[in-house]
């Protein structure tokens, strides 16, 4: 069984600006990967990139097996992501959203999936209140809700935490993981809170300059590197990056 | 094609439409306006011109097509700003869907929205002004037909022009009709025009539409040669238009725009 994503030789420019270089790396199923790196460092684009909404100057990406460059549409039936600069329409409600997304997705049974996302996401009592009007952890709960409404085999999850209360973070985390380990996808994850990176991610990738500088577990990583924390161990890769060995 | 795809587009417009006034508004105001205004002109233009020339169907028949074209332009235009105005084209272009089911999904969605106009439009002037519809006969549907592809190509254009150049290009598309209106013959014959301007009047659909409505109104004989030219030239915009649209699509896809559309550029 293939894995849920491959990236080959990924490499993106603008103009002579090397944003991706060349970078390898893959999801497995059931596996949570964290991607981490300074600002900057191509976490981002990498992401649009495994979206389809940017062109790679080189390299493949597969979903499933399927390339996205050859096979767009089937390889994005098995994707979705959420992101906190990416909040949905705000004069829609909760569920004429999820109704949207959910045709855009094709799935089926549409009604029953939105009515579990619904409850799976506490969302009830917003169920026709606009997207606009609710609090930016309320957003938050409803992106995640349309991330998950084509059950995709892969997650893209782009700081979906970085809005919310630690109460509200750690049930989010909670509720990914329990997604996670209960079907066959893989979540690709970027934070930069060090904490909830240890607590959630199976395996990390440190993108520095739009290279993979590291990979490894994330509650091994830093011994393996003389750092005591994965907070120090990012603060070296956002600082002193050709001081740590590449992979 | 995925039918679901594209009725998520219609769905979108139907929720927006149906939740606000605002948007609804628009729909009939304009043309209401435009029927009430060439309804009395027309009239005074009938109580004084001592020819004894009917104003009312060359005229007012003009304004009505004319104000069809321009809602189905905009019907396209406006459901593609509603994914400008909320900043949601990574949400959408995130998805499987296609640029042709996106596409289909706007055109759709300009046939309901500028059917509502064309209603109010077509009661109001057989109603209050007497614009009788037997005058064009069945001619009046390869009109409406031309009329009706010739906006989409065009709202197809203006689209590809605001995802080229950003939001705030917004502006570049609302004077196109105007632009256009002196070289389509609206309310003049194309012989009234100089050289110039008639080469560029036969290369628009509407210019052929108003030149075949005054010939109907003045008793004359069509010719069903100029008719299929119309709507020819008319499916060749909107091909020319998708085709457009797309190649700009990629573009943005290429250097980075639709996921930081709110920069306006990427450079």
């Amino acid at each position: 069984m293939p894995s849920v994503l491959s990236v080959v030789d990924l490499r993106k420019l603008y103009g002579n600006a090397v944003a991706v270089d060349g970078i390898s790396f893959e999801v497995r199923r059931n596996e949570i990967v964290g991607l981490l790196g300074p600002n900057g460092a191509g976490k981002t684009t990498t992401i649009n990139m495994i979206l389809g909404v940017l062109e790679p100057s080189a390299g493949r990406i597969l979903i499933e097996g399927i390339d996205i460059a050859e096979h767009r549409t089937q390889a994005l039936e098995r994707t979705n992501f959420a992101a906190v600069y990416a909040p949905l329409p705000g004069n829609l409600t909760v569920y004429q959203n999820l109704r949207i997304f959910g045709l855009l997705y094709a799935v089926k049974q549409l009604r029953g999936r939105i009515e579990a996302l619904v409850e799976q996401f506490d969302l009830q009592k917003f169920r026709d209140v606009k997207c606009g009007v609710l609090s930016s952890g309320e957003q938050t709960r409803v992106g995640l809700a349309k991330a998950l409404i084509n059950d995709p085999q892969l997650l893209l999850l782009d700081e979906p935490t970085a809005s919310l209360d630690p109460s509200t973070a750690r049930d989010i985390r909670a509720r990914i993981r329990e997604n996670t380990a209960r079907g066959t996808a893989g979540v690709l994850w970027t934070s930069h809170n060090m904490y909830e990176v240890e607590e959630v991610c199976d395996r990390v990738l440190f993108l520095s300059r739009g290279k993979i500088l590291l990979e490894g577990d994330p509650k091994t990583l830093p011994g393996e590197h003389g750092k005591a924390t994965l907070e120090e161990l990012f603060v070296t890769v956002a600082r002193e990056p050709l001081t740590l060995e590449q992979v | 094609m995925n039918v679901d795809r594209i009725a998520a587009i219609m769905l979108r417009q139907f929720y927006l439409y149906r939740g606000s006034p605002v948007r609804v508004m628009p729909l009939f105001a304009w043309v209401t306006v435009d029927i009430v205004l060439w309804g009395f002109i027309t009239r005074y233009l009938n109580a004084i011109a001592s020819s004894g020339f009917n104003f009312i169907p060359g005229l007012l028949g003009a304004v009505l097509l004319w104000d069809f074209f321009i809602r189905v332009m905009q019907g396209v235009t406006m459901a593609f700003f509603e994914d400008v105005w909320s900043r949601n084209f990574l949400n959408i272009f995130a998805t499987p869907l296609s640029i042709s089911e996106y596409i289909a999904g706007l055109v759709l969605s300009a046939i309901a929205t500028s059917s509502v106009g064309l209603l109010v439009m077509l009661v109001l002037a057989s109603t209050v002004f007497g614009l009788s519809f037997l005058v064009y006969g069945l001619m009046l549907i390869p009109f409406l037909l031309a009329l009706f592809v010739f906006g989409i190509a065009l709202g197809v254009l203006a689209c590809a022009m605001v995802l080229r150049f950003g939001p705030a290009s917004e502006w570049l598309v609302w004077p196109i009709p105007a632009l256009l209106s002196p070289f389509a013959g609206v309310f003049y014959p194309v012989s009234t025009l100089p050289q110039w301007m008639r080469s560029i009047s036969y290369a628009l659909p509407p210019s052929y539409v108003f030149e075949g409505m005054r010939t109907i109104v003045s008793g004359g004989a069509l010719s069903s040669t100029k008719l299929f030219w119309s709507n020819g030239l008319a499916v060749g915009y909107v091909v020319l238009a998708a085709l457009f649209f797309t190649r700009i699509y990629h573009q943005a896809v290429r250097t980075g725009l639709i996921a930081r559309y709110s920069a306006e550029s990427v450079s």
